[in-house]
């Protein structure tokens, strides 16, 4: 039997229209009435090849968001995250990041994707006028870029130009030590790959100028198979090799490479090593193999930064990541800098963040910066060491020296047009 | 261009030997995945786009067994076995329900289950990637035939891989099932008329290719990283190998794999930017010279 229905308004759906009717006016009740929660809005990578690192960054951030919401909020609110995935597209993240606001009354704004993303939501915040921490792009021009700069955006990243400066110049003591002067590089082929190469092999020359670079590879992103690579560096014969490739890449890379032996036959510099995404994935960790620190709980050498990795491990079940402290270190700031304010307003909040140093477990004497002129974070902890099989990993780290940095920094910015 | 490298490579033997090994390699694994790609096109007339899920599906077993019992030669018998069951089950309650529908929804079905795949895996191994490891037996210095270097675990790669094509291809033509598949891609109506039952030999043909991919995916699983996801590019190059070999041909994949495996080894030593390109340009003008690919017969 077949139901027929009267043409019209039934009696269910004009009570459900009255019930909407009912909610739409009482809305800005109930919003009044939670005007006491402040809500930031975060758009980063929770689906794809690098949603470890998305899901690490929003642990991270609730984390923080707990200490402070216990301690009172952000001047007296209580903080109410809402993270979005944004799958890692620009165009989906500059979606999200303009929904949160608009949409869904985020007065604040975490960016937590990668390079390519960032500048999609920078831009967003720039017309938005919202206030915004970047937590993970790492391209030195998100910041250094005058064209980029707008008063109410931030980044709690590394930079690009910092770990190539440091990078460089750890890599030239060794060179001069050992004497080598013939390179290869190995490095993913696209933006990150290519410029991240270059700037670590323009400081490595700078303080090592008797280096040659004799062989270049550039594998495809999320190419399976390195063989013909590691055999064409073999033929090259090179006294050392510099790769940028991370995640999965490198492990492959290391797997494929080492039954080839190479690693007894030069020394291998790969930036990216010292994570524990990739560190506690490889099976046969090559001993030796020079690394800057990414995220290593035993770097800086603090009860802090031990106390941080351990208390994220007892939660997560899992180690940090690169991206976990910079995303903690933005909640850190944005805490300290709403209480230096009395104020949760974004445009208070900035004011007070220009220049605040507060004390982190991240930091290399114990505080992090965000300096003013440039709203980028400096004086976190940074450093190259070797690798070993087990934990702790990297035993030591050769801490990177900031009064270097800031001076090849200026350098590096003038010579850019950027100053 | 480096064509001073190419032929600096091509007079010395250490460098012959380094990367022609390192071509057949790539080639082999790759000749594992596109086989049964071809081998299933050329039975049962469709082309099994989720068929890098297979290979994925290889490596993800060849680690959880080798996880839990520490055996290599398990592994790899896990990798097989394991895909070819999912093959059968995913012939039989799927694919065969499609046969005589169009292309395109063909398309659709394989390309819902390569994510819905991917998805699986990620549901029980989790998103992020993981490593198998290289067993400690292979975890010796790597041989040195004439100057050039030969890791131990390839020789062996190359050999199973080599192994599996020289059954495949005396099975089919010389044993009694290799020719009823045989007269079941020409006629499977006089085939069936003779009481043979299809059915069966439709899922074993499918097992067969899925066990291939897995196969491989197991033999890649030490040294490759496995990821969500990873069976996609293989699936590509595998395309490449059956267009270059002509779809249908075991020979021809043989052949196809192995000229792609070199072409990247020697490529990315005289064209280290056009690596890739050189692949699909070698494909372009197989395609101009010979559409139906080297070894592929003409269109009935």
């Amino acid at each position: 039997m077949t139901r027929t229905r009267t043409p019209g308004i039934s009696r269910r759906s004009t009570l459900a229209l009255m019930g909407a009717g009912a909610m739409t006016f009482a809305a800005p009740w109930v919003a009044r009435a939670q005007a006491k929660t402040i809500k930031i809005g975060m758009p980063t990578i929770l689906s794809g090849r690098v949603a470890q690192l998305g899901t690490s960054s929003r642990n991270a951030v609730m984390l923080e968001v707990e200490k402070v919401n216990v301690a009172g909020g952000l001047a007296g609110r209580q903080i109410e995250m809402v993270i979005r995935d944004s799958k890692g597209q620009p165009q989906e993240a500059a979606r999200v990041a303009r929904e949160l606001v608009n949409t869904d009354g985020c007065e604040l704004l975490i960016d937590a994707e990668a390079s390519s993303g960032a500048f999609a939501v920078h831009e967003v915040a720039r017309d938005l006028g919202v206030f915004c921490i970047h937590t993970n792009s790492e391209t030195s021009s998100l910041t250094a870029d005058p064209k980029q700069h707008i008063p109410n955006a931030f980044r709690t990243a590394r930079q690009g130009v910092h770990d190539s400066i440091i990078g460089g110049s750890y890599a030239a003591a060794i060179a001069k030590t050992k004497g080598l002067k013939k390179w290869a590089t190995c490095s993913p082929d696209y933006a990150y790959g290519r410029d991240t190469t270059a700037e670590f092999t323009l400081y490595l020359k700078r303080f090592a100028p008797e280096v040659e670079i004799i062989s270049e590879s550039w594998p495809k992103l999320f190419q399976p198979d390195y063989t013909e690579v590691v055999t064409k560096i073999l033929q090259a014969k090179p006294q050392a090799l510099y790769s940028c490739l991370w995640g999965g890449d490198l492990t492959s890379y290391i797997d494929q490479a080492n039954i080839y032996a190479m690693f007894g036959q030069m020394e291998v510099f790969a930036v990216n090593m010292a994570d524990y995404t990739a560190l506690t994935v490889v099976k046969n960790l090559p001993k030796g193999i020079h690394s800057g620190n990414r995220y290593i709980k035993t770097f800086p050498t603090t009860p802090e930064n031990a106390a941080w990795g351990d208390a994220y491990k007892a939660k997560y079940n899992e180690y940090p990541t690169n991206w976990s402290w910079e995303n903690a270190t933005a909640i850190m700031l944005m805490a300290e800098a709403s209480k230096k304010a009395n104020s949760a307003d974004g445009k208070k909040i900035a004011e007070a963040l220009k220049g605040l140093t507060i004390k982190c477990p991240f930091g290399a004497d114990g505080t992090v910066t965000m300096r003013g002129d440039d709203h980028t974070l400096v004086g976190y902890a940074i450093g190259w060491g070797t690798t070993i099989p087990q934990e702790p990993y990297v035993p030591e780290v050769k801490a990177g020296d900031w009064k270097t940095i800031f001076e090849l920094e200026a350098e590096w910015k003038k010579s850019k047009g950027y100053t | 261009m480096d064509l001073d490298a190419l032929a600096g490579c091509l007079s010395s033997s250490a460098c012959l030997v380094t990367q022609t090994t390192s071509g057949l390699i790539i080639g082999m694994l790759l000749f594992l995945v596109a086989v049964g790609l071809t081998l299933i096109f050329g039975v049962l007339k469709v082309v099994n786009f989720s068929h890098g899920a297979f290979y994925m599906f290889g490596a993800y077993f060849a680690m959880t067994a080798y996880q839990l019992t520490g055996s290599f030669a398990l592994a790899m018998l896990a990798g097989a076995a394991g895909t070819a069951i999912l093959g059968l089950i995913f012939e039989r309650v799927f694919m065969s329900r499609v046969y005589g529908a169009d292309v395109l929804m063909q398309l659709l079905v394989c390309y819902a289950f390569v994510l819905i795949f991917d998805d699986v895996v990620r549901l029980i191994w989790g998103p992020e990637f993981k490593a198998m490891g290289m067993p400690s037996a292979f975890q010796v210095m790597p041989l040195f035939i004439a100057g050039g270097v030969v890791p131990p675990y390839y020789l062996l790669l190359i050999g199973v891989a080599l192994v599996a094509a020289i059954v495949l291809g005396i099975g089919l033509s010389r044993s009694r099932i290799g020719k009823v598949i045989r007269a079941a891609a020409q006629n499977p109506g006089m085939v069936s008329a003779l009481g043979i039952n299809t059915g069966l030999i439709y899922g074993g043909v499918f097992a067969l290719g899925g066990m291939l991919a897995g196969l491989a995916g197991a033999l890649a699983a030490p040294v490759r990283s496995l990821t969500p996801g990873m069976g996609f590019s293989v699936l590509i190059e595998s395309f490449i190998v059956t267009v270059i070999g002509g779809m249908g041909s075991i020979l021809g994949a043989l052949i196809g794999a192995l000229l792609l495996g070199l072409i990247r080894s020697f490529g990315s030593l005289g064209f280290p930017l056009f690596t890739e390109g050189l692949m699909y340009l070698f494909m372009v003008i197989v395609l101009v010279s010979k559409p139906t690919g080297l070894f592929g017969k003409e269109a009935a």
